[in-house]
């Protein structure tokens, strides 16, 4: 073993390393010659979120780790044909949620879209269609809770509780930072589908966030 | 009392317009409709800062950390691929 490459001893480096400096072209480059490393810190930056999404597809988080792990190999198979027309990211999602897909539906995964679901709760506005219950104000104390870290873990079981397929929308779009196109290539949808997945989703944490501050006062 | 010309918006609808609006989706008339219902109603306005707020919110999740055995799988793994390829 080189030096340097063993269990870390000094600080580790900041995460964003990998999306800030490694462009795709680069790391794929190192990923290719043998540097164990930049898989290690590609595994580190996507594992989790990976692992989140495929929890959407699958009955168990026994099952979510077992199609994580057969990404990563069908991933590291795959690399030297990955002619990078898609970004990395995209390619390793889209892998996983394939593996995903053919390993357990754990439900109807094509009717929700179709269903009506408001925003809001149609009881909060008045028969002339304006807000009789108002949005209380919450954006202040949820900065200072989420500063004192005292938020993440809660948004984080929020999450956990959307329907399967809006959490999978909002995590790409809004945690792993995918455009739409991005998101329709991964999860197969097109892009109004995708734009109503992400609605529901937002709206039904925005609703949480206002439910969580008016039980603190 | 203000009168509701026809292709007002009420504050129902406009909130089912958000995420469109953000998305850049709306067409240039809808956006005049959604920005003219937001600029004479404060609840509205409210609403789509929550809106924006969330996002902010739920986009500072940070993945958690790897353990340590983890870390060693994933190096075997990578050195079981590499030593494949020779």
């Amino acid at each position: 073993m080189r030096a340097g490459r063993g269990p870390r001893s000094g600080p580790r480096p900041a995460r964003p390393i990998l999306s800030v400096m490694d462009p795709d072209g680069e790391l794929l480059h190192r990923l290719r010659s043998g540097d164990e490393r930049a898989f290690v810190s590609l595994v580190e930056r996507y594992h989790e979120p990976m692992l989140r999404l495929a929890a959407s597809f699958v009955p168990s988080r026994a099952v979510a780790e077992e199609v994580v792990q057969d990404t990563w190999l069908a991933a590291l198979r795959g690399l030297e044909a990955f002619e990078g027309r898609s970004s990395l990211k995209t390619w390793l999602f889209r892998i996983l949620v394939n593996r995903a897909r053919t390993t357990g539906s754990k439900e109807q995964r094509s009717v929700p879209v179709a269903d009506p679901e408001p925003a809001v709760d149609p009881t909060r506005f008045g028969g002339d269609g304006g807000w009789s219950d108002p949005p209380e104000h919450w954006i202040e104390a949820a900065e200072r809770r989420m500063e004192a870290g005292k938020l993440a873990d809660r948004v984080r079981a929020w999450l956990g509780e959307l329907p399967a397929r809006q959490r999978e929308v909002v995590l790409l779009r809004d945690i792993e930072g995918m455009s739409s196109e991005e998101v329709c290539a991964v999860l197969a949808l097109t892009e109004g589908n995708q734009r109503v997945l992400l609605h529901r989703g937002r709206s039904r944490l925005r609703q949480l966030f206002e439910d969580e501050f008016r039980e603190v006062r | 009392m203000k009168l509701l010309r026809r292709r007002d918006l009420v504050c129902q609808q406009a909130v089912e317009l958000v995420t469109d609006y953000l998305e850049g989706s709306l067409s240039r008339s809808a956006r005049r409709r959604f920005e003219a219902h937001l600029a004479g109603c404060p609840h509205c306005t409210e609403y789509l800062a929550q809106m924006r707020e969330t996002i902010s919110l739920t986009g500072r999740l940070e993945p958690e950390d790897l353990t340590p055995q983890m870390r060693e799988e994933f190096t075997d793994l990578y050195r079981r691929w590499r030593s494949e390829q020779q």
